[in-house]
């Protein structure tokens, strides 16, 4: 190949539009568009193939900045219309931003049906635990309890676990990672963009005027490495300030903390295995964190591309009939079944 | 072919009729829509006109021999055109005494009545309700009552062959239409060959349907029961090669053959939907045509993903019913504000709510019309025939992809589940469906337009240098940027109606049929066509002097309807509603016009309109 053919360097620069930026100042959505648009010029791919796709609430304006082909659907709808993006273009790098009212609650169909369908499209859910664009309703990520401008006596809901929900959905990519960890993001966002199939991605994201704090037991600096465990596959299950505690499994399948140390060593502890093709592992792992003195796990929890993608099987049975029927003739199909003439 | 299907010689009397009007009735588990469908077939294939009305309940399996229970399909057949599925019936056959009470009224004073006298116990009068046994009670006097033992005569001609007393009961409907092939003079060889084909892997099953059919038909000569046989000779019709037609039928291949007109992907969303679902089973078997038919999970991914396929380059298209064109109102707005080709075709049947989900009407005009927030209008056209629907959904595609403008298609499920003969195109009297994609960076934005149609460039992801953002916000004109200035929203809800104005450039005009001016003006959408067609031939016969304009475009409406209406003293608008074209017309032409409404799940009888008509012109 001549050095005329080869798509021209992309950088960071070219991902960013002439478009104001409107989120509130400080809010955790900049970082992550930062990270996007760091991650996006190495990926390879020519930049008329992106298409960002996005529902309602504050996450979905991440099309408008980003200088890809950009949609701004209606609300909870984007992987359903990511899902026809795909099936009639599998060849489009499709990402889908979205949030936990967007994703979770208004489209949660969409969200699950496209996660066991696995149609290759990213998904970056900002989870806030809030209604920002609305101003301040609990949403389905929030805490029991909270008290939000719907809620002033507290929700009585009981919040889904995004990592649980995708996972359950047999998604084959899910990932979390957090919007002020600059350097795990860019990481997670590279690894799904190489997964060929649905990639779910967490981002826990700051909302600094509605829910402020919301993840700051995670990312605090002394809280840190006490409460967030780095999945890394084929790498012990170990988190703590001194390397010190671990996941271990019980006799019974169920998983406990212990202290490293006093003969318990790394080598009895869960190696992480993200390439397993049956889930129950990474449910196991996305629910460690209810648990009292368990850790929140980051990372790649499930990363399992052996299923072909929606729009690949959806396509092929097309090449696969016209194969065998060869192709459509349509006159001979208008004049299918019994016919008569009249003279 | 074998002896099966050679004609005896005639022994009894034979008289040739111009029409006949037969009905099947019975349990929806009695195969009553498989025994319409092939005499149907039948006389279509023989060269009669045809039109057909299935009734069938929205119960899989109602309990068996209840009234809820009772399924039919009507045929009206003819040597003459026709255009209805008849008013009153010539001949009924009733498989049990439920079909008989729901369909005696409609049966004419002479008429042939065939029953399955096997269903006539006590136990199965109870289950219809039945205090006395209408075989024996006389009531059934001023017809000519055939009671024939379908079960037991059609178990003997099966005995021999081993099957257990289920198998051989499902068998008898066709024991009754051997029995009208008799009647009517027809060959049973479109039937055998539908036979063979149909159970080809079940050979035994092949034999006792030939075995129970010819039983019928043997029946009839060998007991002379009718005494009488009737001929109906062929149709004159357009000369031309014809097949039998269903509206969802003719949707499917309108849509095959826009997507190979325009040279695009067909891509259908679509959720499951009594009356919409035959669309989706005919185009899924499509797939050497390149159609892609996604079964979404819900109704709203239904068409948000066609809104996708068509972003990316698709010819896409989303089927519902009422309840489901509900739930696409909020996708349908995107449609509108991203301005992006799509067709959706609302197969109406009665509401509100789940209502009638097999029955027809046609309430949905208004919501078709006007049913999304805000300033949001979308080109809607409505089919009047079931094989109009072919021609409807080329037409809908064509308007789609000029205007980059979602459009609405209206059917209702008398037009779905109906048949005609259609007369089949050629393919070169079809014209090319223009497409251009936007491919030239140099001076592109978004929403810039075309000056004639108002269409803004379809520029599909993946074309180097046209990036670009959409969506429902409201967009600056012509950069499609998020603007929120009041003169530019201003500006944009006037341009996205101007241009679907701007499709009547597009929209003949219309020829009212009948007379140019006169008394009175009928003005009719949709299926109502048949009914309407009918009654003012019979009313013209009588010397009167009536027009009637069937407006298939009804967003934007062709530019002289309100010209039309001026030329006749009364203006009559049937419909099944409450009046929603009658309610458009007075607002925008402010014409005193009168409706004739029901809204009863069935079509108009001809005799409605005749005595409506009448009643208008003081007769």
């Amino acid at each position: 190949m001549s050095t005329a053919t080869l798509p021209p360097t992309l950088t960071k620069k070219d991902f960013q539009t002439d478009q104001e930026v409107r989120w509130c100042p400080g809010c955790g959505d900049y970082a992550i568009l930062s990270a996007v648009q760091s991650v996006f010029p190495e990926l390879g791919i020519k930049k008329e193939n992106f298409v960002i796709v996005s529902g309602i609430g504050c996450s979905s304006r991440f099309p408008y900045y980003m200088n890809t082909f950009g949609f701004h659907t209606i609300h909870g709808r984007a992987p359903a219309v990511a899902t026809g993006i795909k099936a009639i273009r599998p060849e489009l790098e499709v990402w889908v931003a979205t949030g936990d009212g967007d994703a979770l609650s208004i489209g949660g169909n969409h969200t699950i049906h496209m996660l066991r369908r696995n149609v290759g499209i990213k998904v970056l859910l900002f989870n806030n635990k809030i209604y920002g664009l609305t101003k301040g309703q609990y949403s389905p990520t929030s805490e029991f309890s909270k008290k939000t401008k719907s809620t002033p006596f507290g929700s009585v809901d009981r919040p889904f676990n995004p990592m649980s929900l995708a996972i359950g959905s047999e998604a084959t990519f899910v990932a979390r990672s957090v919007d002020v960890f600059q350097g795990h993001l860019k990481e997670t966002l590279k690894h799904a963009a190489t997964h060929k199939g649905s990639a779910f991605v967490e981002i826990l994201q700051n909302c600094n005027i509605f829910n402020d704090g919301a993840w700051f037991s995670l990312t605090e600096r002394d809280a840190r490495s006490e409460h967030v465990m780095q999945l890394e596959h084929g790498k012990p299950l170990v988190f703590g300030k001194n390397h010190d505690k671990g996941i271990r499994r019980k006799s019974d399948g169920d998983i406990e903390v212990v202290q490293l140390g006093n003969g318990i060593t790394e080598s009895d502890l869960v190696i992480h295995d993200a390439h397993h093709p049956r889930a129950s592992y990474a449910f196991l792992l996305s629910h460690m964190e209810h648990r009292p003195g368990f850790p929140t796990p980051i990372g790649v929890f499930r990363a399992w591309d052996d299923l072909p993608r929606y729009e690949d099987v959806m396509n092929q049975q097309i090449k696969d009939v016209i194969a065998k029927r060869g192709p459509g003739d349509l006159a001979k199909l208008l004049r299918a079944g019994d016919t008569w003439e009249v003279k | 072919m074998s002896t099966l299907i050679e004609v005896p010689p005639v022994k009894h009397k034979r008289e040739v009729l111009d029409q006949a009007v037969i009905r099947f009735a019975g349990d929806s588990g009695d195969g009553m829509q498989i025994t319409g469908n092939q005499f149907t077939n039948t006389a279509a294939l023989y060269g009669n006109d045809i039109a057909t009305f299935p009734d069938y309940p929205a119960e899989i399996r109602a309990p068996a021999g209840t009234i809820p229970g009772v399924s039919g399909f009507q045929l009206h057949f003819s040597s003459n055109e026709v255009y209805t599925p008849g008013d009153a019936i010539d001949v009924l056959i009733a498989m049990n005494p439920a079909a008989l009470k729901v369909n005696v009224a409609d049966l004419k004073a002479n008429g042939i009545l065939i029953v399955n006298s096997d269903s006539f116990k006590e136990n199965d009068l109870r289950k219809a309700q039945m205090t006395s046994n209408p075989l024996e009670d006389h009531s059934l006097d001023k017809f000519r009552l055939f009671s024939v033992e379908l079960e037991r005569l059609t178990r003997r001609s099966l005995e021999h062959l081993g099957l257990d007393a289920k198998s051989m009961d499902r068998c008898k409907n066709f024991f009754a239409l051997g029995m009208c092939y008799w009647l009517y003079n027809r060959s049973m060889e479109p039937t055998v060959r539908w036979i063979e084909d149909k159970f080809k892997n079940k050979p035994l099953l092949v034999e006792a349907n030939k075995l129970t059919l010819k039983g019928g038909y043997s029946y009839c000569e060998a007991t002379e029961a009718f005494q009488i046989s009737y001929e109906i000779p062929p149709a004159q019709l357009t000369p031309g090669l014809y097949r039998s037609m269903s509206g969802n039928q003719a949707l499917a291949l309108g849509f095959v053959t826009a997507a190979q007109k325009s040279g695009l992907t067909l891509f259908q969303g679509s959720y499951p939907i009594t009356p919409a679902s035959d669309i989706l089973h005919e185009l899924s078997q499509y797939k050497d045509f390149g159609v892609m038919t996604f079964q979404a999970e819900d109704e709203i991914a239904a068409i948000t993903s066609a809104i996708g396929a068509a972003y990316a380059g698709a010819l896409a298209i989303t089927t519902t019913s009422g309840p489901g064109m509900a739930l696409k109102t909020e996708a349908l707005g995107l449609a509108v504000a991203v301005e992006i080709p799509l067709v959706i075709c609302d197969i109406q049947r009665g509401g509100p709510s789940t209502g009638l989900p097999t029955k027809t009407e046609q309430a949905d005009l208004l919501q078709a019309l006007f049913g999304r927030n805000s300033e949001a209008p979308i080109p809607v056209l409505a089919a009047s025939t079931p094989a109009d629907c072919f021609w409807v959904a080329i037409e809908a595609c064509r308007i789609a992809v000029k205007y980059m403008v979602p459009v609405i298609i209206l059917s209702d499920g008398y037009l779905a589940n109906g048949a005609e003969p259609w007369r089949i195109p050629k393919l070169s009297d079809i014209p090319e469906i223009p497409v251009k994609f936007a491919t030239d960076p140099i001076g592109f934005l978004p929403y810039k337009r075309d000056p004639h149609t108002l269409a803004r460039p379809w520029a599909v992801p993946g074309t180097p240098g046209l990036e670009h953002r959409i969506g429902g916000l409201e967009k600056q004109d012509p950069t499609g940027n998020i603007n929120y200035e009041p003169l530019n929203h201003e500006n944009m809800v006037r341009i996205r109606a101007a241009k679907v104005a701007a499709v009547v450039q597009d929209i003949p005009n219309v020829l009212p049929a009948g007379d140019p001016e006169g008394d009175l003006l009928i003005v009719a959408w949709g299926s109502t066509c048949g009914s309407i067609t009918a009654a003012l031939k019979a009313q013209r016969a009588k010397g009167r002097r009536i027009g009637h304009l069937h407006l298939r475009h009804l967003n934007p409406l062709p530019s002289n309807v309100g010209d039309i209406l001026k030329r006749y003293k009364r203006v009559l608008v049937p419909e099944l509603n409450m009046g929603q074209l009658l309610w458009v017309l007075r607002a925008k032409f402010l014409v005193d016009a009168v409706g004739l409404n029901k809204i009863q799940g069935r079509p108009f009888k001809q005799a409605e309109l005749e005595q409506k008509i009448e009643e208008m012109l003081g007769l």
